[in-house]
């Protein structure tokens, strides 16, 4: 750390002021912390702050609006890309963002998501997909893997009794509304620079009503996997990534 | 305290559900999501047709109830003025956003074309959820304001009393009407546009300046003892609610049985009551308006053990449990009802009154007062 003349610390990286000063309650080794503090830079960093209203889910990040300082809804279960839907109608010029995880956004919220994307609503939906219930600790997620052992699938996720897990992000891709459609994760300091442009492109995009951006995160949870974070990482790199591949899915001809 | 407003000097004839939906743009709707349902599709159809003429409305169909409830919170948390409309087995769809909606104290207004049921039912009018609709209906402690028209020209005017109770009370209101209410038609003198004025919403949702504290629109508290803080105020609120009790009274002064009867069914009464006192019986309508807050001291001030009460319902008595409530005892409160999409005749009804009357003779008589 450099010092400058006067003796006093030099400020290289700070807090942004987009998120507030409250511990969150996330696991140690947890992505949503991360992925809360990118989708806040950029926020802070496009100076957009009083512009953005952000809605939570229900599921690990409902509480999301403890952390970030900027205007929020809570919605209930499932139905985050409706109640952002209401917000960004009713407030055009205004930037929105949904932030759900795979439960509320690929179970329960399937039809609010695929209607929200399909009217091309002006919204960005982040996704966070770990492959499990986390809040309600640790139940098969429409996302769990084929043979992941959760505590409703103790024997493993068997796809023959219960289907495969979902790809939700490769299907909502195909609708006309879905604008910009990427996949990326937060585990390395590289990773989290492509999210960081991700989540900037998408509010780039927003300003001029292009259709609906979709970013999901594919994350970890150490203690639903019943990991420690270093292995939690390794394991969503091995088994995770290879049927959520990280990369654009639909890139808009502006992006490429 | 009532809502004021100003009435076209010409009357239109028009459905029940296409001059609500008029009243509602002129009411300074700024929002709406809906889904089709019979028999209220009507309203959705004429804000969709209307809507180019008013440019600054938002009119969008969801892809279900439950969307169109979770948007109306959305968009009730940005500050504006937003309603939905549907039919029985839409509002069922909608009860955990409106359990939410009323814990995050978001004003809207819902309005319920009811139908027979239970289940698919029938399209067919019914009272059938006035339970749903005055008891909560979804999960936890929580009320409506609850609006029972009886006419065309209420299916207007309540757009703008269901507006501003839902705003100065920050809490969704509801206007229970039904099949029968939606789908006729009647003289009606539309409210004239731009009366209602809208209440400040500082804890509205619509960016965060620099100068204030970060809104956030929520029903989560997860200490036991703030949520119980939180459940404190909201019935503190609905007690203070109790000041817009409205009931209509006809003839109750001399009566020695009381009708019981809103919405609907209360017009089927009043009929019933014009043919009771032709044969000399004197009979007396109340007609609760608010059925939440409900009228339970106007009622409990005509319980007198020589009067009966007759309470009229399309539907196995619903609203009759709160008639007994207010009575507590001092009178005999009797049930009529028709269910499942069925409407009593005011002749039918007769037949109670006069099977009232004469129980009221030998009672008398029984008890030597003859």
């Amino acid at each position: 750390m450099s010092t400058t003349m006067n003796g006093t610390m030099e400020i290289v990286y700070e807090k942004p002021k987009t998120l507030t000063d409250n511990p969150t309650h996330y696991c140690p080794g947890c992505g949503h912390g991360v992925i809360h503090r990118v989708l806040m830079e950029v926020i802070n960093e496009m100076g957009i702050a009083e512009q953005t209203v952000g809605v939570a889910p229900v599921g690990c990040s409902v509480f999301a609006y403890n952390y970030m300082n900027i205007d929020m809804q809570e919605a209930a279960h499932g139905r985050a890309s409706a109640v952002a839907t209401g917000v960004r109608r009713v407030l055009p010029d205004k930037f929105v963002f949904s932030y759900q995880g795979d439960g509320d956004l690929a179970a329960i919220g399937t039809g609010e998501t695929i209607h929200t994307i399909n009217r091309g609503e002006n919204i960005l939906m982040v996704f966070v997909n770990n492959g499990i219930y986390g809040m309600t600790g640790g139940q098969m997620a429409p996302t769990s893997l084929c043979g992941m052992i959760t505590s409703t699938t103790p024997y493993g996720r068997d796809e023959h009794f219960i289907g495969h897990p979902l790809k939700i992000t490769e299907m909502i891709a195909q609708l006309p509304g879905a604008y910009y459609v990427a996949r990326h994760s937060v585990h390395t300091p590289a990773a989290v620079r492509k999210l960081k442009k991700a989540f900037k492109a998408s509010f780039e995009s927003q300003k001029e009503k292009k259709g609906t951006c979709f970013i999901e995160v594919v994350s970890n949870c150490p203690s639903g996997w019943k990991m420690n974070p270093l292995e939690a990482n390794e394991w969503m790199e091995k088994n995770m990534f290879p049927y959520f591949p990280p990369g654009d899915i639909k890139l808009p001809a502006t992006m490429k | 305290m009532s809502t004021i407003i100003q009435h076209d000097e010409n009357p239109k004839l028009m459905k029940g559900n296409e001059a609500l939906a008029e009243a509602s743009f002129r009411a300074g709707l700024k929002a709406y999501f809906g889904y089709p349902i019979t028999p209220q599709s009507e309203i959705l159809e004429y804000l969709t047709e209307q809507a180019p003429n008013h440019k600054d409305v938002i009119v969008l169909q969801a892809e279900s109830e439950v969307a169109s409830i979770n948007m109306v919170y959305g968009a009730a948390g940005a500050g504006v003025r937003t309603m939905t409309t549907s039919s029985s087995p839409g509002i069922s769809l909608m009860q955990e956003g409106i359990s939410y909606i009323a814990a995050a104290e978001l004003p809207c207004l819902i309005v319920n074309v009811q139908r027979g049921g239970p289940g698919l039912g029938t399209i067919q009018p019914s009272q059938g959820d006035y339970f749903q609709a005055t008891k909560g209906g979804g999960h936890g402690d929580y009320h409506l304001i609850v609006l029972a028209p009886s006419s065309v020209q209420e299916m207007a005017d309540f757009v703008f009393d269901g507006f501003r109770l839902a705003e100065e009370y920050r809490m969704p209101a509801m206007i229970l009407s039904d099949g029968a209410l939606g789908q006729m038609m009647e003289k009606v003198y539309l409210p004239k546009s731009g009366s209602l004025p809208k209440q400040e919403v500082e804890w509205a949702t619509t960016g965060k300046p620099a100068s204030r504290e970060r809104n956030y629109i929520t029903s989560l508290h997860m200490d036991p003892e703030k949520m119980e803080l939180v459940n404190l105020h909201l019935q503190d609120k609905y007690r203070k609610l109790k000041q817009e009790v409205r009931c209509e009274l006809i003839n109750t002064n001399d009566a020695d049985i009381i009708l019981v009867a809103f919405g609907l069914t209360a017009r089927i009464c009043n009929k019933a009551m014009e043919a009771a006192r032709a044969k000399g019986i004197n009979v007396g309508v109340i007609r609760p308006i608010t059925l939440y807050p409900f009228p339970y001291e106007i009622i409990a001030s005509f319980a007198d053990p020589m009067r009966m009460f007759l309470t009229v319902e399309m539907n196995a008595g619903q609203m009759v449990e709160d008639v007994r409530l207010a009575v507590n005892g001092k009178s005999s409160v009797y049930f009529k009802g028709r269910m499942g999409g069925m409407i009593p005749t005011p002749e039918e009804i007769l037949l109670e009154i006069e099977a009232l009357t004469e129980k009221q003779r030998t009672m008398s008589q029984s008890a030597g007062y003859l």
